[in-house]
């Protein structure tokens, strides 16, 4: 018996110093949620369709452009939906041709005869569609990593949310400026570089020498006005095709131009370098328009080939701005816009405040509950005092060890889990006094009590585990932190309740001369 | 100390007096619920909720002057009184999605009171839900409730049987159904905190009437001549002190968090209270009246001993 004692004291001795060591400090090792230490919570969806339609424009430009090469004529190269466009007009001597052309260029479309002689109607394969849309996701979230790191704050979280798969959480605990980081964030930052074909004070005008339309290779940007992100009073008509893009960045940081003022400054990688040269040889004496997000930063004349790896962006921008814009630009463009669904903004007072409350409303609870029961089952109630203070103990350790999240309503799960801690005491005491009521000795009333109960413990604790489960599954954030909470309170509740108040009842029962039938305090 | 000396009350036989009570209230709880008594809160319904914290003591009256052009916006000062804390809700974002800036009536809001000169303030909090997210987290939190109710059924049924796995369904259920009547009737919104706390009075409502179960089921093993009814009374009577305790001291728990625990916490307090008070009433009278309900027709005691031997002899 007494042996036995030692051997059970130990193991929650262990237990004991396992959990202690984990959580402290706690100021260090037990993770906040927003709601208790401030930050920034965004969710935003990606827009993948727009993404769809990239491709798809891109892939019948490039097919156009081809025909245009091989001296293929067609009558119209349309875009008709997010993913599918239409060639009319093919003259069937060149049949043979077109195909092993759309063939080179179109790889991941598939071909159909049209409606009428001589069409072909590309539609972008179903597998590509899926895999491009979760592939705008997956891009955008590298994106908004890299552009958080260089904002600098620590223990962010960029991850996949919701059950569409096309959200996106991000996290910023303890941000300051937040107004900042959502413009960072969700700048789209496509930066390109393209040909002028034309630049007049508005759409009519510029459009006249093209009978009023715009040609189908073609289209018109809006010069910056001064003013971010607004369009001005210049409009150009400028390729569609892209010289060169963000991608063919290799970095960008913020400089001054040569009058002094705010511009960012670009180095093209090798790719970039060798498109650039061709471009600019090519087209010595025209414009070339730096376009950023659709709006023409500026377009300076080519006045010889370019051939180094350097070039700016001059527009107003203040110093900030000039830095924000050269982050984003090295962090790489969006490959969709984002679209915000929610936001959550929380000051580091309101978290204190809450905090304080919350350890006010466990304490006190813990207090009268253990009032209570000392009243009503007098020594026994130490027992339950011991157990559940232990199983806070063992829960703050969970989930200090687990990384798990504490939150506000995480804090409710503390004070719930006093409560339900001393339910299977209850249950367990309850038993005892029956026994001891039909006239059983008090070590063998114990031992039933235990016995006894463990099944309904059991059976108790995995029915609240299965709600908690399902808590978890259904919640944001600060529900989770409940859901964890609980769990793990349940958890711990099944050793404590059953394995350390039995010990200690145990070690009660082995201070007493044996053969006492001395009553026991419960 | 004790409540209760060896209670021998006759839970079954009020039964119908119960159920009937249940029914009056439950009902009265749609009526009400169905009439909008229970709005959904910012989180389901989309919307901005923002935690002004000012300077010096303002009061609601004044806020509520300074927002002429938000008519549909709720003030309520929140926290201790001390802390100066203003909450505003604005119920629906007005603006659409489409135009990509779901902090427009926060700016606007934010501008007014500047306008309006109510002293000086600062933004704590800034809660937006867009009116998709709403959605999202309302087909989410009706599902996670079903799925919970579900889980903890099928498990009552492996490990009991079939009729007391709806009885403490339909219990769970009635726990569940109440607990929103007072909440529309106190005046609680349905938010992500509420639905949260009604998913734990789904596990608590389910343990307490497995406790009972567990004990019919033990009983059952040693008198085979009770009737299920006499089993199932005995039993509830048994367990009857440790129901009403452990009830009690949860409820005291919660009632610490609700006095002490802060605004936000308020509505997941008090969901949790009428939960428990509602499963501890529903243990012991509804789940076992529908598991004896159910369950087929025995014959009983010595009338059954005599079948048997007939049956025997034939």
């Amino acid at each position: 018996m007494y042996k036995n004692l030692r051997w059970k004291f130990l193991v929650t001795a262990i237990v004991t110093v396992l959990a202690v060591w984990s959580f402290v400090p706690p100021k260090q090792k037990v993770k906040l949620g927003l709601d208790l230490q401030g930050g920034l919570e965004l969710i935003y969806r990606v827009e993948t369709d727009a993404a769809l339609k990239i491709e798809t424009d891109t892939t019948s430009e490039q097919l156009a452009d081809a025909l245009k090469t091989g001296a293929v004529t067609v009558q119209a190269v349309k875009v008709t939906s997010l993913t599918s466009f239409e060639v009319t007009g093919v003259q069937p001597a060149n049949d043979q041709q077109f195909r092993t052309l759309a063939e080179q260029t179109t790889g991941s479309f598939g071909r159909d005869a049209g409606d009428t002689a001589g069409s072909y109607v590309f539609t972008m394969k179903p597998n590509i569609v899926v895999n491009r849309r979760s592939e705008a996701v997956a891009q955008a979230i590298q994106t908004i990593e890299r552009r958080i790191n260089e904002l600098g704050v620590s223990e962010p979280l960029v991850a996949p949310y919701g059950s569409k798969g096309d959200q996106i959480i991000i996290q910023l605990p303890g941000l300051k400026n937040m107004a900042q980081a959502k413009s960072i964030i969700r700048s789209t930052a496509q930066l390109e570089i393209k040909l002028v074909e034309g630049e007049a004070g508005d759409e009519v005008a510029l459009l006249a020498s093209h009978g009023g339309k715009v040609p189908d290779d073609m289209e018109v940007h809006p010069g910056a006005s001064g003013v971010k992100g607004d369009g001005g009073k210049t409009f150009y008509l400028v390729r569609k095709i892209a010289a060169v893009t963000g991608r063919d960045l290799r970095n960008a940081s913020a400089t001054l131009d040569e009058n002094n003022l705010p511009a960012v400054k670009f180095t093209l990688n090798s790719d970039g370098v060798a498109k650039f040269t061709r471009v600019t040889g090519d087209n010595v004496g025209r414009q070339l328009a730096i376009i950023l997000d659709n709006i023409v930063q500026s377009a300076p004349r080519i006045e010889s080939r370019i051939s180094q790896p350097e070039a700016r962006i001059t527009g107003s921008f203040t110093q900030q701005e000039a830095q924000d814009l050269s982050l984003v630009l090295r962090s790489g463009a969006l490959p969709a816009p984002l679209t915000p669904q929610g936001q959550s903004e929380v000051g580091p007072t309101l978290g204190q405040d809450s905090i304080r409350a919350g350890v006010l409303a466990s304490v006190v609870g813990l207090v009268l509950v253990t009032m209570f029961m000392l009243v009503y089952y007098k020594l026994a109630g130490i027992n339950a005092f011991v157990s559940v203070a232990l199983n806070l103990v063992i829960l703050l350790g969970f989930i200090a060890y687990f990384n798990a999240v504490m939150t506000l309503p995480g804090i409710a799960g503390f004070v719930l889990t006093i409560g339900m801690g001393v339910d299977s005491n209850v249950l367990i005491f309850e038993r005892i006094r029956e026994e001891l009521d039909a006239k059983k000795p008090p070590r063998q009333a114990i031992a039933l009590g235990f016995d006894r109960v463990f099944t309904t413990i059991i059976d108790t604790h995995v029915s609240s585990l299965i709600a908690a489960a399902f808590l978890f599954q259904f919640g944001t954030g600060p529900i989770r932190g409940f859901a964890t909470t609980l769990a793990f309170g349940l958890a711990s509740n099944v050793f404590t309740a059953v394995f350390v108040s039995r010990t200690l009842f145990e070690f009660m029962l082995s201070r007493r001369p044996s053969g006492s039938q001395q009553q026991l305090s419960i | 100390m004790r409540i209760f000396h060896n209670p021998n009350y006759n839970f079954v036989k009020w039964r119908w007096h119960a159920l009937a009570l249940s029914a009056i209230v439950i009902g009265a709880g749609i009526v009400t619920i169905a009439r909008g008594g229970l709005p959904l809160g910012v989180d389901f319904s989309g919307g901005t909720m923002l935690t002004l914290k000012f300077d010096d003591a303002v009061d609601e009256e004044t806020i509520r002057k300074a927002l002429p052009s938000f008519g549909d916006a709720i003030v309520q000062t929140t926290g201790a009184p001390a802390e100066h804390r203003i909450l505003v809700r604005l119920p629906m974002i007005r603006q659409s999605e489409e135009a990509h800036d779901i902090e427009t009536e926060a700016k606007a809001v934010e501008a007014a009171l500047h306008t309006a000169n109510v002293g000086s303030f600062i933004l704590e909090a800034k809660e937006i839900v867009g009116p998709v997210m709403g959605e999202d987290l309302r087909n989410k939190g009706f599902w996670a409730t079903l799925a919970s109710l579900a889980g903890i059924t099928a498990y009552i049924w492996f490990r009991f049987r079939f009729t007391f796995a709806i009885g403490a369904l339909a219990a769970t259920l009635h726990d569940v159904l109440l607990t929103l009547a007072f909440l529309a009737w106190f005046g609680y919104d349905l938010s992500l905190n509420v639905v949260a706390a009604l998913l734990t009075v789904t596990g608590y409502s389910f343990n307490d009437t497995i406790v009972i179960f567990d004990r019919v089921r033990e009983n059952q093993r040693t008198a085979k001549r009770e009737s299920l009814e006499d089993v199932v009374n005995r039993s509830v009577n048994q367990t009857l002190s440790r129901t009403i305790i452990t009830s009690g001291v949860t409820c005291l728990a919660v009632i610490s968090l609700y006095v002490l625990g802060g605004d936000v916490l308020r509505g997941l307090a008090f969901t949790l209270l009428v939960g428990i008070i509602t499963g501890t009433y529903s243990t012991v009278f509804i789940a076992s009246s529908i598991a004896i309900l159910l369950s087929p027709k025995m014959p009983s005691g010595p009338a059954a001993a005599a079948t048997a031997a007939r049956a025997k002899r034939a």
